[in-house]
C-alpha cells in the first residue's frame, strides 16, 4: 500500500534529527471524524510566531494579571505561500525550504505522531543549519476540513499532494483529497496563477485526480514546456520518502500539474466579478 | 462530570427512538398565508379566504412521512419549499396549494431554499453537498437534482440566497458559512467562492440577510451556538459586528460547571431593512428584538420580549412588511404530547424603533390573532392545550436535539483512547 509508512530502516541519527522508528503511526486517518485537536477560528488567528520565528514576534499582549491573550493579525509582511497537504514525513517540504528560502510554507498532516516527527525533524534542521529551515513548518490539521481556517482568498501560490491515500472502494471516493468538491476550495485559496501538484503511484487515483481536475473550469494543465522547466515538478518524485520508496521498487508514478485561472465568460454563463 | 453528560447525552439519542425534531413556521411574504410543520405534518392557513388551506399534490410523488426540517417560501411568495429526513424535497404553488414537484434526495435534507427569480430550489443534506434542482416542470430530469458544490462532511444548517442574487450562501456545524457565486446555469456546479466569513465559535445555526435600496446587496446576519448574532458584508467575508445576544439576554453563559451551556440561537427572523431583527434564544421565554444599523454597520439590542408565560420558540416567521413577529414552539416525536404546538403573534414591530411608549410591541390575544381562533386550530392542532411542564419538556428536548446533532463532543484523552479500543474493526485482533 502505497500510503504504508512504516519505515524499518534507522536513518538520520546523527545531528540530532529525530528518528522515524519512534514516531511510527497508523497509516490512516479517518477524514470525516469531528477533529479534537484546536483549530484557527480564521486565517488571521493562526500564530505565524509560533511557526515562524525567526520572521515573526509573538502576537499576544499580556495583561496585568499574567495572562497573555492572542490577538489576531490583520495584517502581515509576508504570508504563508506554499501548502504541502498531507505532507507526511516532510521530505518536500525540506527541499523547498531550501529551493525557495524567501517563501513561508507549511505543511498540512492529520496525523499526529507523523506531524510531531515533522516538527522536531525541522527544529533539527535549524538547529544544525543557522539560518535555514526558518521558512517551512508543520501543522496537524484536517486539511479537507479546515483549509479556509489557514489560508485567505488567492494566498496560496503552490499546493502540493503528492501520494495521498488512494481510498480505492468507491464508497470512500468522498474521502480522496481531490475530489470535484474540494477542488473548489483549493482554486479558492490559490492565486490566479497558482499551481497545483499531485502525484501517486495508483494508476487508478493518478486518471481520477487528471480527471477532476480536467473538469474543473477553473483548472488548467500546465504546457509540456512548463512542465520540463519546473524544477519543483523533478522534486515531486525524487524528494518525499513516499517517491524514493516508489523509485526503490521501479514503480510507475502518474502526475498532474494544473494551472489555477480565473473564470472568464463562457457559455456556462459564469461571469468574472 | 463531563463524562457523566456525555454519557447522557448518548444515551438519549441512541434510546429516544425517533429523534425530536422542531416546529417550524414560516411567513408568506405578503402575509396571504402562514404554514407551520410539525414532524411529517406540513399545516397552511390562509389568511386571506380565512379558512385553513388543503394541500394536494399534483407531483404524483409520495408524501412527507418523517420529520419535516426545513421550510421557506419564495421571494415573491409563488413558490413554497418542503424538505426533511425522509429525503423528499416538495416544491408547492402557493395559490392554489399544490405540490408541484417532488425530488428524492440521497441524504436527510436540513436545509432548503429558493432563488429569488423563482427558478432555482437548493436543498442541502446532512452530508455537506448542496443540490440545486429546476422549479420548471420541463426541466430534463424531473425527479433529480444535481450536487453543485459541499462543505466537506459537514451538516449545512441553513441555506440563503443573497437578494441580489449573486450569492448562495451556507452555514454548517464546523462553524463556518460559505458564500458562493451562484451562476446562471447551476446544474454544471457552483465552483467560485466568493468568501468564507469565519468567526463563530460554535455551529451556526441560522442565517438571514437584510439590504436596503442605499445598500441593495445587502448584509448577511448570523446565529450560532456560541450564542451571539454576527453582521457580514459577504462580497470580503468580513465580520462587520458582534453582539452577545445570549448575554444581554441575561441568560447566563456559565452555569457554574461547564463551559459548554451558552444558549444557542434557534433563529433570526429579518425585516427587510433591517430596522427589525428578532432572534430566539434556547431557554428564553420570548423573543430579543434587534436593530440593524446598516450605514453604521452595527447591531444593538432594542428590547428583549417576554412572553409572560412558558414559550420557548423553536422557530420564527415574518412578512416582509413586518409588521407582525410570528412564532411557533413545539416538537414532534414526544412521549408527553405528540406533535405539539403553539403559535403565538407579536405586533406593534414597527413602532419598536421610535420612543412612543405606547406602541410597545406586545404579545397579541388569541382572538386579535388575524384568522384568530380558526387559524390557531388549523395551525395547533389537537392537542394544543398542554400543560406548562409539557411546554418546559419541549423546550429542553429541543434544546438536547440541537445539542447531539451540532455541538462537537469533547473527549478526555483517556476517553478517546478508550473509544479507540472499542472500534469494531479491531475487533478480531482483540
Amino acid at each position: 500500500m502505497s500510503e504504508n509508512k512504516k519505515v524499518k530502516t534507522k536513518a538520520n541519527n546523527s545531528n540530532g534529527l529525530p528518528r522515524k522508528r519512534f514516531y511510527r503511526a497508523r497509516a490512516h486517518s479517518n477524514p470525516l471524524s469531528d477533529s479534537h485537536f484546536p483549530v484557527p477560528i480564521a486565517p488571521s488567528h493562526v500564530d505565524y510566531s509560533l511557526h515562524y520565528p525567526h520572521y515573526f514576534h509573538p502576537d499576544t499582549t499580556t495583561d496585568d494579571n499574567g495572562v497573555s491573550t492572542f490577538i489576531p493579525c490583520k495584517t502581515r509582511s509576508k504570508k504563508i505561500q506554499f501548502a504541502d497537504i498531507g505532507c507526511g514525513f516532510g521530505g518536500l517540504l525540506i527541499s523547498l525550504s531550501t529551493l525557495f528560502p524567501e517563501t513561508l510554507m507549511i505543511g498540512m498532516e492529520i496525523r499526529d505522531k507523523v506531524t510531531e516527527y515533522v516538527k522536531e525533524r525541522i527544529l533539527a534542521l535549524r538547529e544544525a543549519n543557522p539560518g535555514q529551515y526558518q521558512n517551512a513548518s508543520v501543522v496537524r490539521t484536517n486539511s479537507m476540513k479546515y483549509i479556509p481556517n489557514y489560508f485567505e482568498k488567492g494566498q496560496l501560490s503552490k499546493m502540493f499532494f503528492l501520494f495521498p491515500d488512494p481510498h480505492f472502494k468507491e464508497k470512500n471516493h468522498r474521502r480522496r483529497v481531490i475530489s470535484p468538491h474540494l477542488l473548489d476550495e483549493y482554486a479558492y485559496t490559490l492565486q490566479v496563477g497558482g499551481i497545483i501538484y499531485t502525484i501517486t503511484d495508483v494508476e487508478e487515483l493518478g486518471e481520477w485526480m487528471k480527471d477532476c481536475l480536467e473538469d474543473h473550469p477553473l483548472f488548467e494543465a500546465i504546457s509540456k514546456e512548463e512542465f520540463a522547466a519546473d524544477p519543483v515538478v523533478k522534486l515531486l518524485s525524487s524528494a518525499t520518502e513516499e517517491g524514493q520508496k516508489v523509485a526503490r521498487n521501479d514503480g510507475q508514478t502518474f502526475t498532474a500539474v494544473y494551472r489555477r485561472i480565473s473564470l472568464v465568460a463562457t457559455d456556462l454563463g459564469i461571469h468574472e466579478v | 462530570m463531563e463524562e457523566t453528560m456525555i454519557e447522557e447525552g448518548e444515551s438519549n439519542r441512541e434510546g429516544g427512538g425517533g429523534e425530536v425534531s422542531p416546529a417550524l413556521i414560516a411567513v408568506h411574504p405578503l402575509e396571504k398565508s402562514v404554514a407551520v410543520a410539525i414532524g411529517s405534518e406540513l399545516r397552511v392557513f390562509d389568511l386571506i379566504e380565512d379558512c385553513s388551506s388543503s394541500l394536494v399534490d399534483g407531483s404524483g410523488g409520495p408524501l412527507h412521512s418523517d420529520s419535516i426540517r426545513a421550510i421557506c417560501f419564495g421571494a415573491n411568495g409563488r413558490l413554497f419549499a418542503s424538505a426533511g429526513d425522509d429525503k423528499l424535497v416538495k416544491v408547492w404553488t402557493t395559490n392554489p396549494w399544490q405540490c408541484v414537484r417532488t425530488v428524492i434526495a440521497e441524504k436527510r435534507v436540513s436545509a432548503v431554499a429558493i432563488s429569488h427569480d423563482g427558478l432555482f430550489v437548493s436543498f442541502a443534506d446532512k452530508f455537506g453537498v448542496v443540490w440545486v434542482t429546476g422549479t420548471d416542470g420541463d426541466h430534463e430530469i424531473k425527479e433529480k437534482a444535481s450536487p453543485i458544490f459541499g462543505h466537506y462532511c459537514s451538516i449545512i444548517t441553513s441555506l440563503e440566497f443573497s437578494p441580489d442574487g449573486r450569492f448562495i450562501v451556507s452555514a454548517d456545524r464546523d462553524f463556518k458559512i460559505r458564500v458562493t457565486v451562484f451562476p446562471k446555469n447551476p446544474f454544471s456546479g457552483a465552483h467560485e467562492i466568493q468568501s468564507f466569513c469565519l468567526g463563530h465559535t460554535e455551529f451556526v445555526s441560522c442565517l438571514s440577510f437584510v439590504c436596503t435600496q442605499e445598500h441593495p446587496q445587502g448584509f448577511l446576519l448570523s446565529g450560532s451556538g456560541d450564542s451571539t448574532v454576527r453582521l457580514w458584508d459577504v462580497t470580503a467575508g468580513s465580520l462587520l459586528d458582534t453582539c452577545e445576544v445570549g448575554s444581554k439576554a441575561g441568560l447566563s453563559e456559565c452555569d457554574g460547571e461547564e463551559e459548554n451551556v451558552y444558549s444557542a440561537i434557534t433563529d433570526i427572523c429579518t425585516s427587510a431593512d433591517g430596522s427589525v431583527v428578532a432572534v430566539g434564544i434556547q431557554s428564553l421565554h420570548g423573543v430579543v428584538l434587534l436593530s440593524c444599523d446598516l450605514s453604521a454597520r452595527t447591531l444593538s439590542v432594542i428590547k428583549v420580549v417576554s412572553m409572560g408565560e412558558t414559550f420557548v420558540p423553536t422557530s420564527l416567521g415574518m412578512s416582509s412588511s413586518a409588521e407582525r413577529l410570528w412564532m411557533v414552539t413545539g416538537a414532534s416525536n414526544l412521549p408527553v404530547c405528540p406533535s405539539f404546538t403553539h403559535v403565538r403573534v407579536i405586533s406593534g414591530l414597527k413602532k419598536c424603533g421610535s420612543d412612543s411608549s405606547d406602541h410597545e410591541p406586545a404579545v397579541v390575544e388569541e382572538n386579535e390573532i388575524p384568522g384568530g381562533i380558526k387559524l390557531l386550530e388549523k395551525l395547533q392542532g389537537s392537542g394544543s392545550n398542554a400543560k406548562e411542564d409539557d411546554l418546559l419538556a419541549v423546550a429542553e428536548a429541543v434544546k438536547a436535539a440541537m445539542r447531539n446533532q451540532l455541538i462537537k463532543r469533547q473527549y478526555s484523552v483517556e476517553k478517546r483512547e478508550l473509544r479507540k479500543k472499542r472500534r469494531n474493526d479491531r475487533k478480531i485482533k482483540r
